[in-house]
């Protein structure tokens, strides 16, 4: 028993199952927040009659922020130790779907970058009370530089990463540690079909990834890590060049 | 995509879901075309039994969260996904095994209960089907059923050992036992021919836990039947502790063609038998080395190289047993088609399912390269396995004919009843069946 408590947001995704497995495992009691409850509860017993956890499931919607203050109110009650987080939901929609509905668009970046903003400010303060845990926010390649791709939805990447950034510093101070994962390929329902893709990940290795650089208190970190290298070509491309790519 | 199965062959063009969640399953169900869908686990099925071509696949890897355990009764709830491996990976440390294993654990339980498979230990255990308390199954109408049998009993039937065509298993039950122990003792013989092997497997049949005959299938003559007969016990000693762990080695590239030519694989088998004295020998081996020996070497089916293989397996029953299974070993020699060693195991008892592979009978199965004129010797095979009342295997088959088929399995009707209720217009489809007409002719 390692005795923490972990808040898994946006609990459906391959990689927050797959974290939420490693954290149940080491024997942490774990906590499934999203929209698909029933599918949740499945999830939190699994996690129940593989490692013997203690899971509950709260509902939980990005774009309902009048609700973050009590949903984290619930998690405080429920929690054993200190609280972690691992924020894992965001929404995407390539440009080219969006087009120019901006409705979708709004509701993507809300959901995307609001939601966590929401959840990130009412959460900062209960982790200063509490004078530990770790908040570990799924970031992307996509907000390291704009691409026709998906631009929208990397700024809203881009913007939770500056975000993640001030609330690290913030919350070094009193001892909590802030890690942004920014995963490349990973084998999810969110690229299951994408033609191109390289060197796919499992979301197993990503969210065993995870845990090491959360428990590291790392800062940033590249999933897997030689994501680092193409990246970091990437946004050293000069903009005259990098505008004329297709990538 | 393009999918195979373990033999590599046939190959099929395929769009592929990856459902997570129950509603992706449906939502998968509901959006296949006339071409249909057909769920595929592992894709450790040797043939084209999970492939679709030109269709859908629904691939059930994703969904392998496990629902419920009762230690009381040993009762597990999980989804289809979960692999055998998977389940005595976590169950073994707490004292349960599954009573019924196929001879890899990469196999998914949902394909496991598909194929109605068995192990080294039928004529204990039965088949795995005869273990499922209970399936839930998505129907080709979007509805989710649970078919036991008390409720359903008729499409309960038709799914065990049902190649996946009467819907996709979203969540199953099955009864686990406790593990009497994590090693088996096994104890290997030397067998001069076929003779042999049969009155040491009546001796064994009654009494051992697991057993398991290696033969060499190049030999003839007063030869035949040659191989080593390995019986095991669980050991008693050893209890509950873990055994060490190993690092297990894969195939990394597709061997050439000329590692199996046949003086390649003599000198293998030769090799792999004589390596035993006369006495026998006697060793104590991790419970899943012992259930699992071809595991321990990753993708071992590159051996066979890019053109793949074939796996022949049969049942004879009893009766005509000692014939049949020599004479499917005097043509296979003769042939020269060379083989690896064949693996030959008693089976106890007809299974649970309408296209239930096990009778009470001698399981004969056999690898052969894929190359040309392999069609014309499995059908000879097929007409032998007829003509001594047996059956082919569906998980290994890929070259059996829709006649030999119709023969081998007399609740074909039955089970086409089940599928004209359950699914009317054909949703779920397989290469398979389309091959073997399982639903029918022209259909």
């Amino acid at each position: 028993m390692s005795g923490e408590t972990w808040l898994v947001l946006g609990a459906s995704s391959a990689i927050a199952r797959a974290f939420a497995r490693e954290v149940a495992a080491r024997g942490d009691r774990v906590v499934l927040a999203g929209r698909d409850e029933a599918d949740l509860q499945i999830t939190a017993r699994d996690l129940v009659v593989r490692h013997q956890a203690e899971a509950a499931v709260l509902a939980f919607d990005a774009l309902a922020f009048d609700s973050h203050q009590d949903l984290l109110s619930e998690v405080m009650a429920y929690r054993q130790g200190p609280l972690s987080i691992f924020l894992a939901f965001a929404e995407m929609v390539e440009q080219a779907q969006l087009g120019a509905n901006f409705a979708a668009e709004r509701r993507m970046l809300e959901a995307t970058y609001l939601g966590a903003v929401s959840i990130l400010s009412h959460l900062a303060p209960l982790l200063e009370a509490a004078g530990a845990g770790r908040v570990v926010v799924l970031g992307s390649v996509a907000g390291d530089r704009g691409r026709p791709k998906n631009y929208s939805y990397g700024s809203a990447k881009a913007g939770l990463h500056a975000y993640t950034q001030g609330l690290r510093a913030r919350l070094w101070r009193c001892g909590v540690s802030v890690t942004t994962i920014k995963p490349g390929f990973i084998d999810t329902s969110m690229t299951w079909g994408l033609p191109g893709l390289f060197l796919v990940a499992s979301p197993e290795a990503c969210a065993r990834a995870c845990l090491r650089h959360a428990l590291n208190g790392a800062a940033v970190r590249y999933v897997p890590g030689f994501w680092w290298l193409i990246m970091g070509i990437i946004k050293l491309a000069p903009e005259a060049i990098f505008k004329r790519l297709n990538i | 995509m393009e999918l195979a199965g373990w033999g590599r062959t046939p190959r099929a063009s395929v769009r592929a879901a990856r459902p997570e969640r129950l509603a992706e399953v449906l939502a998968a169900i509901g959006a296949a075309d006339g071409r249909g869908i057909i769920a595929h686990g592992a894709g450790r099925s040797y043939g084209d039994q999970a492939l679709n071509d030109g269709g859908q696949v629904l691939l059930t890897g994703r969904l392998d969260r496990l629902l419920a355990f009762e230690p009381e009764s040993g009762v597990l709830e999980c989804e289809p996904g979960v692999s055998v491996g998977e389940v005595l990976r976590l169950f073994l440390p707490r004292g349960f095994a599954l009573p019924v294993v196929p001879g890899t654990a990469f196999t998914t339980l949902g394909g496991a209960v598909a194929n109605d498979v068995h192990g080294k230990n039928h004529d204990r255990a039965g088949s795995l089907g005869d273990h499922v308390e209970w399936l839930d199954l998505a129907l080709a109408s979007g509805e989710v059923v649970r078919a036991s049998p008390e409720t359903e009993p008729e499409l309960f039937r038709a799914t065990i050992g049902g190649c996946g065509l009467t819907g996709v298993i979203t969540r199953l039950a099955l009864r686990m036992q406790p593990a009497a122990s994590r090693r088996v003792v096994a104890r290997e013989e030397r067998m001069a021919n076929l003779d042999a092997f049969f009155a040491a497997f009546e001796a064994a049949r009654g009494a051992a836990e697991f057993s398991v005959g290696w033969i060499d299938a190049l030999e003839r003559g007063g030869a035949s039947g040659r191989g080593i007969l390995e019986i095991g016990r669980f050991d008693p000693e050893s209890g509950g502790d873990p055994p060490a762990g190993s690092r297990l080695p894969g195939v990394p590239f597709d061997f050439p063609s000329l590692a199996l030519h046949p003086l390649c694989v003599r000198l293998f088998n030769r090799y792999h038998l004589q390596r035993l004295d006369e006495a026998g020998r006697e060793r104590v081996v991790p419970l899943e080395r012992f259930l699992f020996p071809l595991d321990a070497i990753h993708d071992w089916n590159r051996v066979y190289g890019r053109r793949g293989f074939h796996q022949f397996q049969c049942v004879i029953p009893d009766v005509a047993a000692r014939a049949g299974i020599g004479a499917l070993l005097a043509r296979v020699s003769r042939s020269g088609a060379a083989s690896f060693l064949a693996v030959l195991k008693t089976l106890g008892s007809t299974g649970r399912g309408h296209l239930s592979f096990a009778l009470r009978g001698y399981t004969l199965a056999l690898d052969f390269p894929h190359r040309r004129g392999i069609a014309a010797l499995f059908a000879e095979l097929e007409s032998i396995v007829r003509d001594h009342g047996g059956r082919v295997y569906l998980a290994k088959d890929s070259l059996l004919s829709a006649a030999g088929f119709a023969a081998m399995y007399p609740e074909l009707g039955s089970f086409r009843e089940i599928l004209h209720r359950v699914d009317p217009e054909g949703r779920f489809q397989s290469d398979m069946a389309r091959r073997l007409e399982i639903r029918g002719a022209g259909s």
